[in-house]
């Protein structure tokens, strides 16, 4: 199973809140299925993100996918080092390549426990 | 959804598959861009059993493909293959196909793309009840078709194929044993290197496949997936159905004229021939490059001077070139080499360059 101490969405970003602090990233079932990736495109500090909605963008060599959000509210710090080292995602998606965090004002209704987002990814498999 | 016989052996050698075409397709074995500069400089091998195959047969046969299509079958000598395109009544393309002509010239061979096959044949089945004796006969699931493309690829071929293939003419075909078995191999590809296509009969395909495995293993021969095979095809310059080239699009706008032999009546001509009049359609297909890190995609909207002048068709990373490439349609008093330009991502704009295609030219 996928880390339980954080919450899911579908479109496969993670978060993890922490005293009204949520660290965004993806899931190593995104990146799987991303392969080759070669640009990502963060929100600079201070702007502000809305929960369903497109927060960045992550490119492959064959495609460009929005980032969703899981959460709204105000970015309080990026990790500025990612786009350079982008073999992070592979690596360690759920630590390492952590992508901002956010000042949570709301979250996302649709937000799943790691069991269901297995079952999810599972599902997407077949 | 479709299978070629060779699923199980790209998902033994770790494959993303991936739905192409009605397909279940390996779009990457490795990294993609390492899978593209294998075919440019050593060899690489496609399963391209998803594409559709048809043999035309019949006294008709050249009087029906000369209606079916743009390019003048009646000039193909036995045993060489021209490109061409099939259109709608309104000059719009339906598929790009190669037509070839027997070796024994006792019929037509048509190849074309596998996620239009079906309209294909339909068209193909129409045209021909036009005529008294020409038989359409659909072999995509009697053949299978694996493909070598890069450098090395006589020298691996020759070991297991007995046909003379250094005599063997870019754009021909003949029958040959391989593997010991009569195949049809022509020289052929969607890639800009040298290289061979072979039509496999069903049951054989594993062998084939095998066979080069075997054969290309000392010289650096890797399977490649069709990431790669996009790559490659975009920067020597061919269009790929649903980007290039559609239902919205037609050849003269598309620098395809080349194909379109105006010296015989084919379904789309009339409407062709007043595209030539009015001296095209005030857009055409051109190239671009962009050194920038983001990468013009299908759909981006070009600019100049904040106006809208063309939408991008197809976009990748060049490993060849080292740079962006995309293809666009643009206004044409915009499309002179050297013109500057920019692309559109979201609200972003991006500098790029309009290029002579192709963007690769291998040296013979």
């Amino acid at each position: 199973m996928r880390p339980n101490d954080r919450k899911y969405l579908k479109s496969h970003e993670w978060c993890k809140v922490e005293n009204g602090i949520a660290t965004l990233g993806i899931t190593d079932f995104a990146v799987s299925h991303l392969s080759d990736l070669v640009f990502l495109d963060l929100p600079a500090k201070g702007a502000s993100v809305t929960a369903g909605e497109s927060f960045g963008e992550i490119e492959s060599v064959k495609a460009v996918s929005d980032l969703y959000s899981p959460v709204s509210g105000e970015v309080v710090e990026i990790n500025k080092d990612l786009p350079d080292n982008l073999e992070w995602l592979g690596s360690d998606p759920f630590a390492k390549a952590w992508m901002v965090k956010v000042k949570v004002t709301a979250t996302s209704g649709d937000l799943l426990d790691a069991a269901a987002y297995d079952a999810h990814c599972a599902a997407e498999s077949h | 959804m479709l299978k070629t016989a060779l699923e199980n052996v790209h998902i033994a050698l770790g494959a993303r598959l991936v739905p192409f075409g009605g397909w279940n397709m390996p779009v990457q074995y490795r990294p993609i861009l390492d899978e593209a500069r294998t075919v440019r400089t050593r060899a690489g091998l496609f399963d391209l059993g998803h594409m559709g195959r048809v043999r035309v047969r019949g006294a008709d046969a050249e009087a029906f493909l000369q209606k079916l299509q743009t390019n003048d079958v009646a000039a193909i000598p036995p045993g060489r293959i021209r490109y061409a395109m099939i259109l709608s009544d309104q000059g719009l393309t339906q598929d790009d196909i190669l037509v070839y002509r027997n070796p024994g010239n006792d019929g037509f061979f048509v190849v074309v793309n596998a996620g239009n096959t079906a309209r294909d044949l339909e068209i193909m089945r129409r045209t021909a009840a036009g005529f008294r004796d020409a038989i359409v006969d659909d072999q995509t699931q009697q053949l299978g078709m694996i493909a070598i493309q890069g450098p090395l690829s006589q020298q691996i071929t020759q070991k297991f194929c007995d046909g003379d293939l250094a005599s063997l003419k870019y754009y021909a075909w003949m029958q040959a044993k391989v593997c010991g078995m009569p195949m049809e191999i022509s020289r052929t590809g969607y890639t800009g290197e040298d290289g061979f296509e072979i039509y496999v009969p069903k049951g054989h395909e594993q062998k084939v496949w095998d066979a080069f495995m075997n054969a290309g293993a000392a010289d650096g021969l890797t399977a490649i997936g069709l990431g790669a095979r996009d790559t490659l095809r975009h920067e020597a310059g061919m269009p790929l159905y649903g980007h290039e080239i559609d239902e919205t699009t037609n050849p003269i706008e598309a620098g395809l004229d080349w194909a379109v032999k105006f010296n015989h009546d084919f379904t789309g001509r009339a409407a062709l021939d007043k595209v030539v009049a009015a001296g095209g359609t005030g857009r055409k297909l051109v190239g671009l490059t962009s050194p920038g890190k983001r990468c013009p995609r299908q759909g981006y909207k070009i600019v100049r001077g904040g106006q809208e002048v063309g939408q991008v068709c197809s976009g990748n990373i060049s490993p060849t070139l080292d740079t962006n490439i995309a293809t666009a349609y643009v206004r044409t008093e915009f499309t002179a080499p050297g013109t500057t330009l920019e692309f559109l991502i979201k609200d972003k704009t991006e500098a790029c360059t309009v290029v002579a295609l192709p963007f690769y030219k291998r040296s013979r």
